[in-house]
């Protein structure tokens, strides 16, 4: 095979931004190296601020700390958890790129069948430079993948697709389960390597798991929200739910796509099942009201922006959760919050400039 | 998860024979099916008697026991790829495995071979999950299950009624598809199945299929005949138009649909450049019939899938008769299909 002349810039390398929340140490990314050594990382650091979390040597990076956040947000710095990993969409939030790629500092590089590594990155990026396929359903799963197409019977009409909001990947050996479901099968690990990557269908709802997340920032970024967890807050283990439930019904209403499958990553830490069964408690209940709602949500037509949408969303999570729980009431208000903050920080060219937030410098070393 | 019992005496297995000597096809497939009843029902236009191995519990069935069965102005329902519904009908099995004849067994990722009866009957004795997307797929399979965020009350799922297999090599592209990539295969053998939700159409290709007849069998109907079907998939959309129908119903009477693994092997057969001569009008249609179909509602009064395809058949009638002929007879088909079906009377034997 012939070398090319000039080196060969990898995809998006100047375009997205890998954003890590992380609480221990980034040892893990030793093992992502050479996947993400090329593009630039935002670390969210969760938890005690005065600790130094040590990023290995060659990554270019910015850190923030819970001051950090508190300093850049202000007031609106409530809207982001404190001792979650919903800390994370603080990343988003200040990310200049157009995609973002969000992984867990307990996720490593799973190998597929042949023994290969898998560049996840590089799976993400496809999905998200390809379109999706959500008003009808190919039985041969996405059909812009290579040695695949659209079946007989699949409309022509529809084959141009629509641009992909989401990328949502998979997990080998620790599955991502409930609490329950970790009580009753602590043994079960996930060693099915489905080959599939598939446009999940307009109006169908799904469980979004933060751990290996692409999204098209630009278009989605508003609604990747991961709300109140942890903390002084009464659930946990929701806020990538919670994102994906708001994001695909906006998705849906905005005709933009959300696929899943592949890529797979190796998850090598499973929580503690009974810590886990705290905080999932109340969201068991809650998810039981919560889906309906979700399910019949129809967002009016001059929702034209995620943003529009989002602040139209927060309004009837108010008002038909509300009831359930006052957390609701408080989730709706930070939902607006979050959507202010995002905003001021990321303005566009049609509204009025906002006096400039103090970024401050990023810590690099 | 409790373990599925494969029953011989719920299976029938139907072929539709186009072509007389069927001994190099059942030979492939005997280790899989020959402890099962078979139905064969041969092409009314083949002339030729059937060709068929010993050792197989087989019913044949040719153009005069269709004709004998049905009046004559209808034997013509039953012509081409449509005969094999003649099986489903004389059926008194509950559950239907039906696969083309140019198909041979596949082989899965570690070079076992595919046991199609068993994974369709296997997804068609676990629940589907239609209301809410399960990202590890099928959650009753071995080695999986619901993933965290899905809601508890749905997860005892829904029955499932259509199991929808896929192909390896020859996979089920339309005719403009494989007559621009003359050279694409599927050898992407995907170890999953999953359930495809509800509000969400898809195309069923007949190739490879097992459905409950019991309790959707009038649904699975011969109707849609296209001005130049023709014997190879390329010219035909009879069983995009049966998928269509029986989606609505099973989302209409919570059902549920799967899709994904058994894989067949799909041996070469036709040309899809001499099948793109013909009008494409199949193509055409779907552009239509899609909308049409996503926005279908039916009434409460249909509870069972008889009245759901009554009900479907009056508004396509009305939506799409007069533009399209062939959707009006397609219409009348359907009608015609429930009353031969509840005149046959065709029970479920256990």
């Amino acid at each position: 095979m012939s070398v090319p002349a000039t080196t060969v810039t990898p995809p998006l390398a100047d375009d997205l931004d890998i954003v890590i929340p992380t609480i221990r140490n980034l040892d893990f990314l030793e093992q992502w190296r050479s996947f993400f050594q090329p593009y630039h990382l935002i670390i969210v650091q969760d938890g005690d601020p005065s600790k130094t979390i040590r990023v290995p040597d060659g990554f270019d990076y910015e850190l923030y700390n819970r001051n950090d956040i508190n300093r850049i947000l202000g007031t609106k710095a409530s809207c982001i958890s404190f001792k979650d990993s919903a800390c994370r969409c603080f990343g988003f939030l200040v990310s200049k790129k157009k995609y973002i790629f969000t992984i867990d500092d307990d996720c490593f590089v799973a190998k597929d069948p042949s023994g290969q590594e898998i560049n996840a990155l590089a799976q993400h990026i496809h999905n998200l430079l390809t379109p999706s396929t959500p008003y009808f359903f190919n039985t041969l799963y996405d059909p812009y993948r290579e040695g695949a197409d659209f079946v007989r019977g699949y409309p022509f009409s529809l084959r141009e697709g629509v641009t992909t909001a989401i990328s949502h990947g998979l997990w080998l050996n620790i599955p991502d389960y409930d609490a329950p479901t970790q009580l009753v099968k602590p043994l079960e690990r996930n060693s099915r390597y489905v080959d599939a990557v598939l446009t999940i269908p307009k109006g169908t709802l799904f469980p979004m798991c933060g751990m290996n997340l692409g999204f098209h920032r630009e278009l989605i970024g508003p609604a990747m929200y991961f709300g109140l967890m942890g903390d002084g807050q009464p659930i946990g283990r929701y806020d990538d739910m919670w994102a994906g439930w708001c994001a695909k019904v906006i998705c849906d209403h905005l005709g933009l796509g959300v696929k899943t499958g592949l890529p797979y990553i190796w998850h090598s830490k499973a929580s503690n099942p009974f810590v886990n069964l705290k905080k999932e408690y109340k969201g068991i209940y809650w998810q039981e009201e919560i889906i309906p709602f979700f399910q019949s949500v129809i967002l009016p037509k001059d929702c034209t922006t995620p943003q529009k949408c989002y602040v139209e969303l927060a309004k009837l999570v108010k008002e038909k959760l509300g009831p359930i729980d006052p957390y609701f009431g408080k989730l709706s208000g930070e939902m607006v919050t979050w959507v202010n903050a995002w905003n001021e920080l990321n303005p566009s060219t049609d509204v009025a400039a906002v006096k400039n937030i103090d970024a401050a410098a990023p810590k690099k070393k | 998860m409790s373990q599925v019992t494969i029953d011989r005496n719920e299976i029938d297995i139907v072929i539709a024979a186009f072509r007389s000597d069927l001994t190099s096809f059942l030979e492939e497939w005997r280790p899989i099916i020959s402890r099962f009843h078979l139905i064969i029902v041969q092409d009314p236009d083949l002339k030729e008697g059937l060709k068929i191995p010993n050792g197989f519990d087989v019913d044949v069935y040719t153009k005069s026991d269709i004709d004998k069965l049905v009046s004559a102005s209808h034997a013509s329902m039953f012509s081409g790829y449509a005969c094999r519904y003649f099986g489903y009908l004389v059926s008194k099995r509950k559950y239907i495995v039906s696969i083309d004849d140019d198909c041979s067994p596949a082989k899965d990722n570690n070079g076992d071979v595919v046991d199609i009866v068993t994974q369709h009957i296997t997804n068609l004795k676990t629940p589907a999950t239609p209301l809410f997307f399960n990202t590890l797929y099928d959650p009753y399979r071995k080695g999986s299950d619901f993933v965290r965020g899905y809601p508890f009350s749905l997860r005892s799922g829904v029955p499932c009624v259509l199991s929808c297999g896929l192909w390896l090599n020859l996979a089920d592209f339309d005719a403009p598809t494989q007559s621009l990539k003359p050279e694409l295969r599927n050898s992407r053998y995907v170890d999953a199945v999953l359930t495809v939700p509800k509000n969400s159409l898809m195309p069923m290709s007949g190739i490879n299929i097992a459905f409950d007849r019991e309790t959707v069998g009038p649904a699975i109907l011969p109707a849609l005949k296209l001005a130049k079907e023709g014997k190879v998939r390329w010219e035909t959309m009879e069983d995009v138009w049966c998928g269509l129908v029986v989606k609505v119903v099973c989302d209409h009477l919570q059902l549920g649909v799967k899709t994904g693994i058994p894989y067949v092997w799909r041996n070469e057969r036709g040309s899809a450049i001499d099948s793109l001569k013909k009008e494409w009008q199949g193509v055409k249609l779907m552009e239509e019939l899609i909308p049409f179909f996503q926005t279908l509602k039916l009434s409460q009064d249909a509870v069972t899938a008889e009245d759901c395809v009554m009900e479907m058949a009056v508004a396509i009638k009305k939506g799409m008769g007069s533009k399209h002929p062939e959707l009006a007879n397609a219409a009348g088909n359907m009608v015609e299909w429930v009353k031969i079906w509840k005149e046959v009377g065709s029970r479920v034997l256990i």
